[in-house]
């Protein structure tokens, strides 16, 4: 198990590293380059400028020097510019070029700093983090119990109609990308068109004060894409489980319908759809980014678009970070917590 | 002119019965769900002359209840769709003029469903999806896009107004407004409004499913032959292959896909020539598939091979260096009398077949792993087939079932992805049709003015429901062999 624990951490930093350097590469491209300099210096730049403007700034170096530096492993770049000016990486606002330190990386704890926010990313990644958590928690709230249950009562009678029905619903909702549902339900429940205004058409007062009129929609538009696949897994294991034989004994047993579905069937048949679950959270992250858009929510997803349209790369990396690790995580978690669930592959 | 209503002169009869129709059915489905918890699992009984005896009760009211009126309210939907066809223009309302409009699709499709109901049992697969309601009604809803998209696309026929004309006076305004004079179309109305920039919002929606069905499918298709090309061996062979291969597929898999769109997705990117590069490396995988498959089965007999591969890779290969020379882009050396044809959205294509490619690369691997061992292949084996021809004869058509079916839920995927990147106004002119483009113009003033974002969006729903709808009657369909 140790073994297992430690081969899965190393292909994921492994992994984190290829796709940090993959994101690094993109960002540094040089028309990707030439962009940031005409945002942050002068939209009218001419070419010679722009270029001594990218090489006052270190983003002229080779690339795996760069990316060296912004891993920490290499120590921050100090320029002395055409225009005169000392320049250190590691020398933000606030830091003389004297009293900069030499390395300033990921691995120092140094995220390093947005052209977009004028901020530390890691003040800006935790902050956003922090809102987005707060509405996958909700989400989470909704969506599990939602799902396992519409999952549990469609799949304890194969075939009957509750199960034709709720199969039904569920393949509806898989089938209604967020940009879709929110979209209706903002149309039906937060405009005058239907005569239905219950709700808030948008969350940007929710980051402060989030109450239900105004964060009901956003969570259930992301929960109810996710709830329709997590439920169709459920109802999946649970027909499997209950032609299992031991129910059949129990029921040769006499023991009550309910009683075979809650004592025997439920355990067994909730092994599968936690790997789904976890397995799920990666698919949220692309939901959080469409309803944070969409409902003006400014949390992580609404972070990574604001980074990605104005190409502000140490900012990009952080996010690209952040959510590589998410996934991984929620994988390695989801193998671990298999082998614990399921005593067959447990005991042996 | 006057404007449009709803439902029109049709609506004052059919508008109650309907209402009272939906209000039963559903005290009447609520009923059989609350009564089903409760009741007793149902001995089958026959009667005397050999049916099954029907369950009583207040149950078995329920049911037949619920049967009875969802047949009546079918009846007065059909109403709807019918009785405008033979009414004066305007006389029916929105709805009724737009399934007037509708009515090439109406008719090839019922032809389609005739037909195959007709001959459902020698067309295989295909024909037995005609014995699942599920799988007809999805049929039904995807064939209805296909149709929408074959005629607008080719015919110029559902369409009421140009889509991209802009009629002053019209912005934002309702369903059913009469145009100026002098303006019209073929029909003197916005069915379905205006939108933001005064154009007919009904106009757009159609022809933006011409964007979807032509890409769609397609992007799915080099998605399906990337994948199979490099799963088969990846699961056949194992070892070092397999590992390197799962490693990048995890890798692609690992980047959130709306974080790897607008990394891939832009003009800048676009310059420096990468998408070019990566269509000329996905493209190739169609190339190398069917070259394969020939080669392993013929190469016995070199001169029915010779004959075989050469015209059909000459043309696959012609079309490749079509797909990938682009007029202005890094790859541009084919002179223009042999380039067939530019597309404009390379980037967009490009992009999805490379995000979908990792994950039918690991079914396909997955099942690769699972067929290795049956015993068709040991035979093949003592045969002294080569490893191709096992790969591509012998265990791709045995995991043609979940393919097929994944193949289905894919295409409904892509379409969303294709719209996720509308509404993010990557890859695509704000000018565009395409529904994802047309969700994100509407949205921006939802609050005041909720209906030129809801037509796309109830067409994206309902093209993605039904290829859902398919895929589940295909594998219910496929698992009773």
């Amino acid at each position: 198990m140790g073994l297992f624990i430690l081969r899965r951490l190393g292909v994921m930093l492994l992994t984190a590293f290829c796709l940090t350097f993959i994101v690094f590469w993109l960002t540094n491209l040089a028309p990707n380059l030439e962009k940031l300099a005409k945002t942050q210096g002068n939209a009218r730049m001419s070419d010679e400028a722009v270029v001594s403007w990218l090489e006052n700034r270190g983003y002229s170096q080779a690339l795996p020097v760069k990316y060296g530096q912004w891993l920490g492993v290499l120590p921050g770049y100090v320029i002395e510019g055409g225009d005169g000016e000392l320049r250190a990486r590691c020398a933000g606002p606030g830091v003389e070029v004297a009293d900069a330190s030499k390395f300033c990386g990921i691995l120092q704890g140094d995220w390093g700093y947005s052209t977009v926010f004028k901020d530390e990313v890691g003040s800006i990644v935790g902050t956003r983090l922090g809102l987005t958590g707060k509405l996958m928690f909700w989400v989470m709230v909704v969506m599990v119990p939602g799902a396992l249950i519409i999952g549990v009562l469609a799949g304890m009678r194969e075939g009957s109609r509750t199960d034709r029905t709720l199969s039904t619903v569920s393949i509806v909702s898989t089938a209604t990308p967020e940009y879709v549902s929110g979209v209706v339900f903002i149309s039906v429940f937060a405009t005058a068109t239907f005569g239905m205004q219950w709700f808030k058409g948008t969350a940007t007062s929710a980051m402060d004060d989030a109450t239900f009129e105004n964060f009901f929609l956003p969570v259930i538009t992301i929960a109810l894409y996710g709830m329709g696949y997590i439920a169709r897994m459920t109802r999946a294991s649970m027909t499997e489980v209950m032609t299992a034989q031991y129910i059949r004994t129990a029921r040769l047993k006499g023991v009550s319908f309910p009683k075979i579905v809650l004592k025997h069937a439920l355990r067994n048949a909730l092994i599968a759809p936690f790997t789904v679950i976890m397995l799920q959270f990666p698919w949220l992250l692309n939901g959080v980014v469409i309803v944070e858009t969409l409902f003006n929510y400014k949390g992580f997803g609404w972070v990574l678009v604001q980074a990605a349209g104005n190409n502000d790369i140490e900012l990009l990396l952080g996010v690209s970070i952040v959510s590589v690790f998410v996934v991984l995580i929620t994988q390695l978690i989801s193998d671990i917590g298999y082998v614990f669930l399921n005593p067959r592959i447990r005991i042996s | 002119m006057e404007a449009l209503t709803w439902t029109g002169s049709l609506g004052t009869i059919l508008n109650p019965v309907l209402m009272v129709l939906v209000a039963l059915l559903t005290v009447a489905v609520v009923a059989q769900i609350v009564l089903g918890f409760f009741a007793a699992p149902m001995t089958l009984q026959s009667n005397p002359d050999g049916t099954l005896q029907a369950r009583g009760g207040a149950l078995g009211k329920a049911e037949s209840g619920v049967k009875y009126l969802f047949l009546a309210t079918l009846v007065v939907f059909v109403a709807y769709l019918v009785v405008p066809q033979v009414m004066p223009y305007g006389s029916a309302g929105i709805i009724g003029e737009m399934t007037k409009r509708f009515l090439p699709v109406w008719v090839s499709l019922i032809a389609l469903f005739t037909v195959s109901i007709i001959y459902k049992r020698k067309l295989g697969l295909y024909g037995k999806l005609f014995d699942s309601t599920v799988g007809m009604i999805g049929f039904g809803l995807v064939m209805f896009w296909g149709f929408t998209a074959l005629y607008v696309g080719v015919f110029d026929m559902i369409i009421t107004h140009d889509y991209l004309s802009q009629v002053s006076g019209l912005k934002n305004k309702t369903p059913g407004v009469p145009v100026p004079e002098g303006t019209e179309g073929l029909i003197p109305h916005y069915l379905l409004g205006g939108d933001n920039l005064a154009r007919d919002i009904f106009s757009r929606m159609v022809t933006g499913s011409v964007f979807v069905i032509a890409i769609a499918p397609l992007a799915t298709i080099f998605a399906f032959m990337v994948g199979i090309t490099l799963g088969l061996p990846a699961g056949f062979y194992g070892g070092k292959l397999d590992t390197v291969l799962s490693f990048v597929a995890n890798l692609i898999l690992a980047f959130p896909v709306i974080l790897l769109f607008y990394l891939l997705v832009t003009p800048e990117i676009v310059l420096t020539g990468i998408p070019s590069y990566m269509a000329a490396f996905l493209f190739v995988f169609p190339l190398i598939f069917f070259g394969v498959l020939l080669n392993s089965r013929y190469y016995t007999q070199p001169a029915k091979r010779t004959a075989i591969l050469v015209p059909v890779l000459g043309i696959l290969g012609w079309l490749y260096l079509s797909v990938i020379n682009q007029k202005g882009t890094v790859i541009d050396f084919l002179p223009a009398w042999l380039d067939l044809f530019d597309i404009s959205i390379l980037v967009v294509f490009v992009s999805v077949v490379f995000v979908n490619a990792p994950t039918v690369f690991r079914i396909v691997r997955g099942l690769t792993l699972d067929l290795r061992t049956r015993d068709y292949v040991a035979a093949a084996q003592t045969r002294g087939e080569g490893a191709w021809y096992i790969m591509l004869w012998e265990i791709l058509p045995n995991a043609r079932g979940p393919l097929i079916v994944d193949f289905c839920l894919r295409i409904g995927y892509t379409t969303i992805l294709l719209g996720t990147l509308g509404f993010f106004g990557l890859g695509l002119s704000s000018e565009s049709p395409d529904w994802g483009s047309t969700i994100n113009e509407g949205r921006k003033l939802l609050l005041i003015y909720a209906h030129p974002a809801l037509p796309p969006a109830v067409a994206l729903l309902s093209l993605v429901l039904g290829l859902n709808l398919l895929a589940d009657g295909l594998r219910e369909e496929s698992l009773k062999d």
